[in-house]
């Protein structure tokens, strides 16, 4: 089992530890509903230092990776990051990832723990002669600073200005005159940014966030924070067996270019399910694998995530369901080991009040 | 929190308050600490008769659901309403207005097979 470098003090705040994605790693501190509210209302840290990270460089680097990815790369400027899916031949989805343009030639991709050995391997294979790809993960910490107070602490620990940073962007800004690579990214909905340094770095950036009133948050509000978005965990709502057009998130994917998986992804006739959001009338959750009937009680899908939403104060879930059966105002009921539950097919987001689009400037 | 020593425990990390042919029923605190954040109590009906270490009820946490088990035999009163809306309580306060649901016609000669605070509580520590 790995840890990551904040490992000791995971241990010495309390946290729980459970295994994920090959590490230790901390499940929650003080507890997942105030943690959850934390990075909804105030500031939540998270260590995500087992995401793997990619350097991606050569004159052909764009069009290698236009062929590796499902979203757009091409118009992605210099400055900007964007989120998709590295798809198999027959549209399952390998991994999901956020590429960054660091420069006209060079890329950095993050992407899942558990994924990040095959997805290196997967490109190192299918990148073209000249471009190179270098595995940082290791060398590379990796820490989420979610909520709206994130950006006055980014403020008080950064020299340059980060007023004019946009939802999913970049910047290279420094911390004790170090340069760090900082973006308006995150897996939570709210403002925030996901920051990248060295391992020695990342020490001390924690800490001073620690300090500056951040509330460490593990990877339990982490999961009810991403289920109140509706965002995607790999191994529940995509895995190499799913069609990534299934999964619904359609800004992820370009319909006007050919992509490994593109046969199978941009053919209406290989989706046979999409994902659909539940609410359940109460507050038991349903849970990865329960059943999903329709209202007559037939079965009609399966879901891939549930918990109880600490925003909403009921029970929400994701799942894939018949495309017939998947539209918004349905009645469905959940088979659970216990006994079934009664919800509705509704409109992502579950939350709807996030701040992570808003406007910067109304944070400082 | 120190385990109070007025109560008896149950291997499956339950209380029981024992008056007379009454006991009041719930769990303890190395309980909620393990379950986390509980977000809902599936409670055993009331009238129905629960079995010594028979299943009653479930306690729901954000990840996880467990059974709740009767540390003795009886018929159930009454259950804690309140929990239905602030299922918290449980965390904030296991011993207290945290209870889960009231027996009565149980059988005091059982409660011989359950542990005292001292007991529970090296119980726990070996448990680690």
């Amino acid at each position: 089992m790995k840890k990551t470098i904040l490992y000791d003090s995971h241990v010495a705040l309390g946290a729980k530890m459970a295994p994920f994605g090959g590490y230790s790693m901390p499940i929650q501190y003080s507890g997942i509903i105030k943690e959850h509210i934390a990075a909804r209302e105030a500031a939540a840290i998270f260590d995500t230092c087992h995401m793997g990270e990619f350097l991606i460089k050569g004159a052909n680097a764009a069009a290698d990776l236009e062929i590796m990815l499902s979203c757009p790369v091409t118009p992605i400027k210099t400055g900007q990051c964007r989120y998709g899916f590295i798809c198999n031949e027959n549209g399952g989805v390998i991994d999901d990832q956020i590429l960054y343009r660091m420069a006209e030639n060079e890329f950095f991709m993050v992407v899942n723990a558990a994924t990040e050995p095959a997805d290196f391997e997967w490109l190192r294979q299918h990148l073209s002669a000249g471009t190179r790809i270098e595995n940082l993960s290791e060398q590379t910490a990796k820490l989420d600073l979610q909520g709206p107070a994130s950006v006055k602490i980014m403020q008080k620990l950064f020299a340059d200005k980060i007023d004019g940073m946009k939802y999913y962007t970049w910047m290279k800004n420094h911390y004790k005159n170090i340069e760090m690579l900082i973006s308006r990214t995150g897996y939570t909905g709210e403002i925030g940014f996901e920051i990248y340094c060295t391992n020695e770095r990342g020490k001390a950036f924690w800490n001073d966030c620690l300090n500056l009133g951040a509330l460490p948050a593990g990877l339990g509000a982490r999961d009810t924070l991403r289920l109140e978005m509706g965002y995607p965990l790999y191994g529940h709502e995509l895995d190499d067996h799913t069609n990534a057009a299934e999964s619904g998130f359609t800004r992820a994917i370009a319909a006007d270019k050919k992509f490994i998986g593109s046969a199978a992804v941009l053919d209406p006739s290989k989706k046979c399910r999409l994902l659909a959001a539940i609410r359940l009338e109460g507050r038991r959750a349903a849970r990865h694998g329960d059943k999903i009937l329709d209202a007559r009680g037939r079965g009609i899908g399966t879901i891939t995530s549930g918990s109880f939403s600490p925003s909403l104060s009921c029970a929400i879930a994701l799942g894939y369901t018949a495309i017939e059966a998947s539209a918004i105002g349905n009645q469905v009921r959940i088979q659970t080991d216990r006994q079934e539950l009664a919800g509705q097919i509704v409109e992502l987001p579950f939350y709807k009040k996030a701040t992570g689009r808003m406007d910067i400037k109304k944070f400082l | 929190m120190t385990t109070p020593t007025n109560l008896k425990y149950s291997k499956t990390h339950e209380w029981v308050k024992i008056e007379g042919t009454d006991a009041t029923v719930g769990i303890t605190q190395h309980a909620q600490e393990a379950l986390g954040d509980i977000t809902f109590v599936d409670f055993p009906k009331t009238g129905t008769n629960v079995k010594k270490e028979g299943s009653a009820g479930v306690i729901e946490s954000v990840k996880a659901a467990s059974d709740i088990y009767s540390p003795l035999a009886g018929k159930v009163a009454e259950i804690n309403e309140g929990l239905e809306t602030a299922p918290e309580s449980i965390n904030s306060d296991p011993y207290g207005s945290g209870w889960i649901f009231k027996l009565t016609n149980i059988n005091a000669a059982e409660a011989a097979g359950l542990m005292d605070a001292a007991a529970y509580d090296a119980f726990v520590e070996s448990g680690k």
